[in-house]
């Protein structure tokens, strides 16, 4: 992302060593896309082909295709190159289909909001 | 006149520049910690790493085949460095001489 000027010429933070190979976008809300990289400009802005996002739940998870994506950079988080030689996930995770992770989804957001009010409903009473 | 805008306050681009092969660990804003040799930085100290390898793995398994990563310098909570890679004194005298406006 850098401007090289001529100090600069043999250090350069530029995702063009990424170009047109398979990368995970981790996101501020915390989605992690994956697609190849076909694009790019100085704020990080992305274009990905074949993007789809991985929906990790537990020990589940489901790849949803997404197709082409425009990134602003102003959410990435990371960018990161996938090592095609190595397992993309743990082996003991099992894939599963997009309704039943919808639903995993569900639960582990309702079981967070219930831990956050339980929360609350203790710091309440703790109040002296 | 002086040039305004990221020209200016170099002192981090600098020194980061300096480090460039150490072994650093990154955290980042959303807690996720990342250990790796220092590749690159830039004006916005955003940071490349190789040899990537997540803190806790486990809470992580989507970053089991990242081996390099690009780190958008406005998500980053802290880069922490190895005791030895830091000369305090160069970088006292550094940040003296930025804050007189030399």
């Amino acid at each position: 992302m850098s401007w090289a000027g001529p100090e600069d010429i043999f250090l350069s933070t530029s995702l063009a060593s990424y170009l047109d190979r398979k990368i995970l976008v981790l996101l501020r809300d915390g989605r992690k896309l994956m697609g190849t990289l076909r694009s790019f400009d100085q704020f990080a802005n992305a274009v990905l082909e074949g993007a789809c996002e991985r929906v990790i739940v537990g020990e589940q998870y489901c790849d949803i295709p997404l197709g082409l994506y425009v990134i602003r950079g102003e959410n990435v988080v990371l960018i990161g190159d996938l090592d095609t030689e190595r397992e993309e996930l743990p082996p003991h995770m099992i894939r599963v289909s997009e309704t039943e992770i919808k639903r995993a989804q569900k639960v582990e957001r309702e079981a967070s909001e219930l831990m956050g009010t339980m929360r609350k409903r203790m710091e309440f009473l703790d109040f002296d | 006149m002086v040039l305004r805008g990221f020209r200016r306050f170099r002192l981090f681009f600098s020194y980061f520049k300096d480090l460039v092969g150490q072994e650093v660990t990154v955290e980042l804003k959303n807690d996720l910690a990342i250990t790796g040799t220092l590749h690159s930085v830039d004006q916005y100290l955003n940071i490349k790493l190789e040899n990537t390898r997540v803190v806790d793995q486990d809470k992580y398994p989507h970053m089991l085949s990242v081996r390099n990563c690009f780190i958008r310098g406005s998500v980053v909570r802290y880069v922490q460095l190895p005791p030895d890679g830091v000369d305090v004194d160069l970088l006292h005298d550094a940040a003296r001489r930025e804050a007189r406006g030399g």
